[in-house]
């Protein structure tokens, strides 16, 4: 059998005649007005966005921001429907916002496929994955992820406050994705490192984010090399040996979707988990009807996903176009906000309450058209456990200390730091 | 009343499936099957609804027997 020389130091480099990509000057501080010069990353936002994307939906709606080289925020169901559906103006090869575009000929494949892939490509590279997140497939996980959450909840044992996020949420989903992917469960600590690099310091200098970015494709690369010495049962092994076209993968398609995988299944399922508990912390009577009726939890869970979607996805124009009352320059960046879309009131009635038995919920948290979240069943699954076990064992919690809940800055948002006191 | 899904708009979101699992199954890609030939029994007719109206790529749809 030949030896699979895909993975060399030197494969995942750059050719020196490869196009650059272009930087942006990176401009920080307190935004001046939210029409014209928003900013995800400033801590108004984290916070609470919510009434700021309300306030934009009204006299706005499409915000524009002359920061990270241009871009624009839009805040209705409608027009994040219509971006999300129309991949011939808006492409995907970069989907986090920052001060760095990735060169045009790097679409249609991008750097961590599918996610970042426009058609015709996309559609093939996700197809790679599809069987392996259907909800059947992810169900085998359920077992494991179960007694994991009560595993978790044993360790608490004695303890009158818990932080519900960095004791709880945060490990949910990364020790099921690093089962998936066959990586070892004691390097979930750096799992978070590496969320943090790709997806929080966007502002950071172009050349810091490099080296962290690189971190992370190290770590990958260990790992592929692991499992080329001993194939295994898992994902990490399914990717190095799928094929598409006839001749298997090009190793920056294996690495950069082990990377998607690896950061896309953390940091957006964490924020859910932390979003439902902080939420059912500060509201008494939801958390006592969920008890009450623990059928209610499916309905439940959705509306959570819909109030606090935890992700916000970006595109790029692809040229010069006249959109919806704007005029949008090629390169521009857009923020792709589901959560704005998914507190719409010409959407949702009640859209900026939490109704957590709200039966019609047509929201758009997984995204709407081909990108459609690939891990959606599995975050579903995840949530759904994690509040199962933690209502089961912790029926009674609240907020110790309002003040000191933080929220992650950046395009996915969710509590990193989540006191709650046990007990009535 | 039957329900059919229209292939072109289906994203395997699988709202279908959770929601009426009696009517609706998944492919070994996610992708939502009507199951049988899509009849509804009348007890299942509010399960449809949702179905329908929690799809959130519109591709549920219900047609109405006269």
């Amino acid at each position: 059998m030949a030896v699979d020389d895909r993975f060399t130091p030197d494969s995942l480099q750059a050719d020196e005649d490869e196009p650059l990509g272009t930087r942006s000057e990176i401009i920080t501080g307190p935004v001046r007005d939210w029409a014209t010069d928003f900013s995800h990353l400033e801590p108004e936002w984290s916070a609470d966005p919510y009434p700021i994307q309300d306030d934009l939906r009204q006299r706005c709606p499409i915000a524009h921001t002359e920061r990270f080289g241009g871009a624009w925020l839009p805040t209705r169901y409608e027009d994040v429907a219509a971006i999300a559906y129309d991949t011939e103006r808006f492409s995907s090869r970069s989907i986090i916002l920052s001060n760095f575009r990735p060169p045009r000929e790097l679409a249609p494949v991008g750097g961590s496929p599918p996610i970042s892939s426009d058609p015709p490509f996309h559609h093939d590279a996700r197809k790679l994955l599809l069987p392996a997140f259907t909800k059947t497939a992810v169900g085998r996980q359920e077992p494991a992820t179960r007694a994991f959450c009560h595993s978790l909840i044993d360790s608490f044992e004695g303890r009158d406050v818990v932080d519900a996020a960095y004791d709880y949420a945060q490990h949910i989903p990364m020790r099921v994705i690093a089962d998936m992917l066959g990586f070892p469960a004691e390097d979930a600590p750096q799992f978070r490192a590496f969320v943090e690099d790709l997806l929080e310091g966007i502002n950071l200098p172009p050349d810091d984010r490099i080296e962290r970015v690189s971190r992370l494709f190290d770590y990958l690369l260990v790992q592929v090399h692991g499992h080329l010495d001993q194939p295994r049962d898992d994902l990490t092994t399914y990717l190095i040996n799928a094929e598409l076209y006839g001749r298997k993968l090009d190793p920056s398609h294996v690495v950069g979707t082990m990377a998607l995988l690896l950061i896309a299944g953390i940091d957006t399922t964490w924020s859910a988990i932390g979003a439902s508990l902080w939420h059912l912390a500060k509201t008494p009577a939801d958390r006592e009807r969920l008890l009450a009726e623990p059928g209610l939890l499916p309905a439940a869970t959705e509306e959570f996903f819909r109030a606090y979607a935890p992700v916000t996805m970006a595109r790029l124009v692809i040229q010069d176009t006249h959109w919806h009352g704007v005029d949008m320059k090629a390169d521009d960046w857009i923020l792709l906000s589901f959560p704005a879309a998914n507190r719409d009131p010409a959407q949702f009635d009640r859209a900026g309450e939490v109704v957590i038995d709200r039966e019609v919920n047509r929201h758009a948290a997984f995204g709407l058209g081909i990108h459609r979240c690939v891990g959606s069943h599995l975050a579903r699954m995840e949530l759904r456990v994690a509040l199962e076990v933690w209502l089961e064992r912790i029926p009674a919690f609240s907020l110790d200390d309002p003040g000191a809940v933080t929220w992650s800055a950046g395009q996915i948002r969710g509590p990193r730091t989540l006191p709650l006191r046990i007990g009535p | 009343m039957k329900v059919q899904i229209n292939p072109e708009l289906c994203q395997g979101h699988g709202r279908c499936y959770d929601l009426a699992p009696g009517l609706f199954g998944d492919d070994d890609e996610g992708y939502g099957q009507v199951l049988g030939d899509g009849t509804v029994p009348p007890e299942a007719a509010g399960d449809a609804r949702l179905a329908a109206l929690n799809c959130p790529e519109h591709a549920v749809e219900l047609l109405e027997e006269s």
